[in-house]
């Protein structure tokens, strides 16, 4: 990440051609216009989420619906005002959302925002190691494959690429799991961590909820490996989904750069190619990846829902999904609404990113 | 006299993507990793489609069938004798499940692409011609779907269209209504980025001066135009269609498996059998889905390459023209989503 962020503006200069200066208007005004659009985005997405699911009928029928008797259904549903008019109910969960109030989840009956701030640092966890595996695998093997451009090593990468993507990340963790875990035994199976060191890690005071940080902060080095060895499987999984995203990105920008006059100019005075690759022509090429990054999250959180039900990772996706099964469509909705809101979010800070390393981007 | 030869059969746009094939074998050796990749693609492809038409054929048993003459199948066997690749924990055959699954497949690729080209190409047509206020609505919508992970809008609206379960009609329609919607954004963008640079191009404006009307023009002459890009995302979105009916299927958003075979619904009742070393459940679907969406994009990458006269031109003279920045973009920008 830093490397990204250390680009230096000037070196970008080369990739486009020049765009006129900007009318008026500074960072100040783009981050502020910029921040404005995250709020109609949020409003589509949960107004779309809201009425398609009611389309489906009231969720205390489609959750229990069968299982009680018709006048307690009738009571339950007149409790939780779902006999009133669609527009109504439309408003007031608007207005609840706009307060922080998610609802509470049918089938356990838990309080929507709880259950999220639970799981959610489960699936940041797996989301941030994922990144991290994507980022390590994807950016060199891109150089690789631009510096070796339509040689035996290029093919085989491509190759790779198109792989990573066409395998579907639960897929990927079965192979991975049945390899790793049932054949070699090196791996754990599933979950987060053993029952030790969950305990352990949990009843820290104010824990992040992201193991290994929490394992470091307390200083806690069994419990550190343990996490860290659960950890290896399902950030390779849903690493790899996005690390051929990254190899092609890398590959297509890199050899872009490296046609131009000014690599041309360092190669004439002698400048080694390893060097051409790795400090004239790379950094550049990283400029589009932050905005590519911003697009990514939301294929991995699509990804992390995969993923964490493969290897039973009580984030999220894996609530999501028992919600999804127990037909407790209120939880369901929380879920992706807050979603909805970290997609929106990241994608307004990689755009800031985006503008601070590239001062084009402000029109 | 060879020098000619080469460009006349690349030149000729009217030719269906088909035709142009024999015309690999015109390239010279430096094109030979490409031509490589685009023949892997299309036997993989052509093996995928022969299978979804011949499945009846094909597979030795029905995708539901529990028994045979000689009784009841036994359960998760491995794979061998009378069960090439094995049984499954409720008793299928794995081979005549995989083999029936490409029908499925292909009936939802079908469905959802159709239905999302129909709709996103209208949607973008009109939106970037008329523009004004009806463009700017839809602008936004569009991008707040195409930003949201595709899988959750998926099963949003497989919640919608059957509450989850359905018959094999009913959950071909609503995992093809599912990927529609998702897919649809997609193609909005495209066309309506394209008409908007075609709608100041001179050739309609004299449209405009003869007196051709509004959908005339919109029908003809950026139609046709405006369309170039869309067997790039075709193939990108196929593949993709796969992969997202995968993903409802193991979710349990799939068809019951009385009604058809569907390769993610089978990945996730063989996710049990990881743990106790049972592995020809999950590998044969799995190897299928990864088969057919590698064929698929194998062949839109080489269909993008080949029609990009800079890629071709600088593989063919192995000079210094520049590298292929935009239509990387496009396919990077599409399989983002």
């Amino acid at each position: 990440m830093t490397t990204l962020i250390d680009a230096p503006p000037s070196d970008a200069d080369g990739l486009l051609p020049a765009t006129k200066k900007s009318s008026g208007g500074g960072l100040g005004q783009y981050i502020l216009i910029r921040f404005l659009l995250i709020f109609p985005t949020i409003f589509i997405l949960v107004t779309m989420v809201f009425f398609l699911m009611r389309i489906t009928g009231d969720p205390i029928t489609v959750a229990m619906g069968g299982r009680l008797p018709a006048d307690q259904l009738q009571e339950r549903i007149q409790a939780a005002g779902y006999d009133r008019p669609i527009l109504v109910q439309y408003f007031e969960y608007l207005g609840q959302l706009a307060t922080g109030n998610f609802g509470r989840t049918l089938t356990d009956n838990r309080a929507v925002v709880e259950m999220l701030t639970t799981y959610g640092s489960a699936t940041l966890e797996l989301s941030i190691n994922a990144l991290l595996v994507a980022l390590l695998v994807g950016i060199p093997l891109g150089l690789v494959a631009a510096h070796r451009r339509d040689k035996a090593a290029d093919a085989v990468l491509r190759v790779f690429a198109i792989l990573c993507y066409a395998t579907p990340v639960f897929f990927a963790g079965m192979l991975l799991k049945l390899t790793f875990s049932v054949w070699l035994g090196w791996l754990p199976v599933a979950g987060r961590a053993k029952t030790p060191s969950e305990l352990a890690l949990t009843s820290l005071e104010a824990p992040t909820g992201i193991y290994w940080l929490d394992a470091l902060r307390s200083g806690n080095m069994a419990a550190l490996g343990d996490v860290l060895a659960h950890a290896v499987l399902p950030a390779v999984a849903l690493g790899l989904l996005t690390a051929g995203i990254f190899l092609r990105l890398v590959r297509t920008n890199v050899i872009g750069t490296l046609g131009r006059d000014y690599v041309e100019a360092g190669r004439s005075r002698g400048v080694s190619e390893y060097r051409l690759v790795t400090k004239h022509a790379y950094k550049p090429a990283l400029i589009p990846i932050i905005t590519v990054m911003g697009l990514q999250i939301a294929v991995m959180l699509g990804g992390a829902v995969l993923t964490e039900i493969t290897f039973e990772w009580k984030g999220l996706g894996f609530q999501l999904a028992n919600y999804l099964t127990a037909r407790d469509f209120v939880a369901v909705q929380g879920i992706v609404v807050l979603l909805a809101i970290i997609v929106a979010l990241t994608n307004f800070i990689v755009d800031i990113i985006a503008a601070l390393i590239d001062p084009r981007v402000r029109y | 006299m060879s020098i000619p030869a080469v460009p006349v059969p690349m030149e000729s746009p009217r030719a269906p993507w088909y035709r142009r094939l024999p015309v690999i074998s015109h390239f010279n050796k430096s094109v030979g990793l490409q031509r490589g990749m685009l023949v892997a693609g299309l036997v993989l492809t052509g093996a995928f489609v022969l299978t979804a038409l011949l499945a009846p054929l094909l597979a030795p048993y029905g995708f539901s069938q529990l028994s045979d003459d000689d009784g009841s199948f036994p359960t998760q066997q491995a794979p061998g004798g009378k069960h090439l690749l094995g049984t499954t924990v409720s008793g299928y055959d794995v081979l005549s499940r995989v083999i029936w699954g490409a029908q499925t497949a292909i009936l939802v690729i079908v469905v959802a692409v159709a239905m999302s080209i129909v709709v996103g190409v209208v949607l973008g047509l009109v939106s970037g011609y008329i523009g004004g206020w009806l463009d700017r609505i839809l602008v936004v919508i569009a991008d707040a779907v195409y930003a949201f992970p595709s899988l959750l809008v998926a099963i949003v609206m497989a919640i919608v269209i059957s509450g989850g379960q359905s018959s094999l009609v009913g959950g071909i329609f609503a995992a093809g209504t599912a990927i529609t919607l998702v897919f649809i954004p997609q193609y909005f963008r495209v066309i309506r980025a394209e008409t908007v640079r075609l709608k100041a191009e001179p050739f309609v404006e004299s449209a405009k001066v003869v007196g051709a009307s509004n959908i005339r023009i919109m029908s003809r002459h950026i139609y046709r135009n405006a369309t170039r890009t869309l067997p790039l995302i075709f193939t990108l979105n196929a593949s993709e269609a796969i992969l997202t009916l995968a993903g409802l299927g193991f979710l349990g958003f799939g068809i019951e498996p009385s009604s058809a075979a569907e390769w993610g619904f089978d990945l996730n009742k063989a996710l049990a059998d990881t743990t106790s070393g049972i592995w020809w459940t999950g590998l044969f679907p799995g190897m299928a889905i990864v088969l057919t969406v590698l064929g698929l994009t194998l062949v839109g990458e080489s269909i993008n390459d080949l029609n990009d006269p800079r890629l071709r031109g600088r593989k063919s003279t192995g000079g210094s023209s520049p590298a292929p920045v935009d239509t990387a973009a496009i396919a990077t920008e599409v399989r983002a989503s």
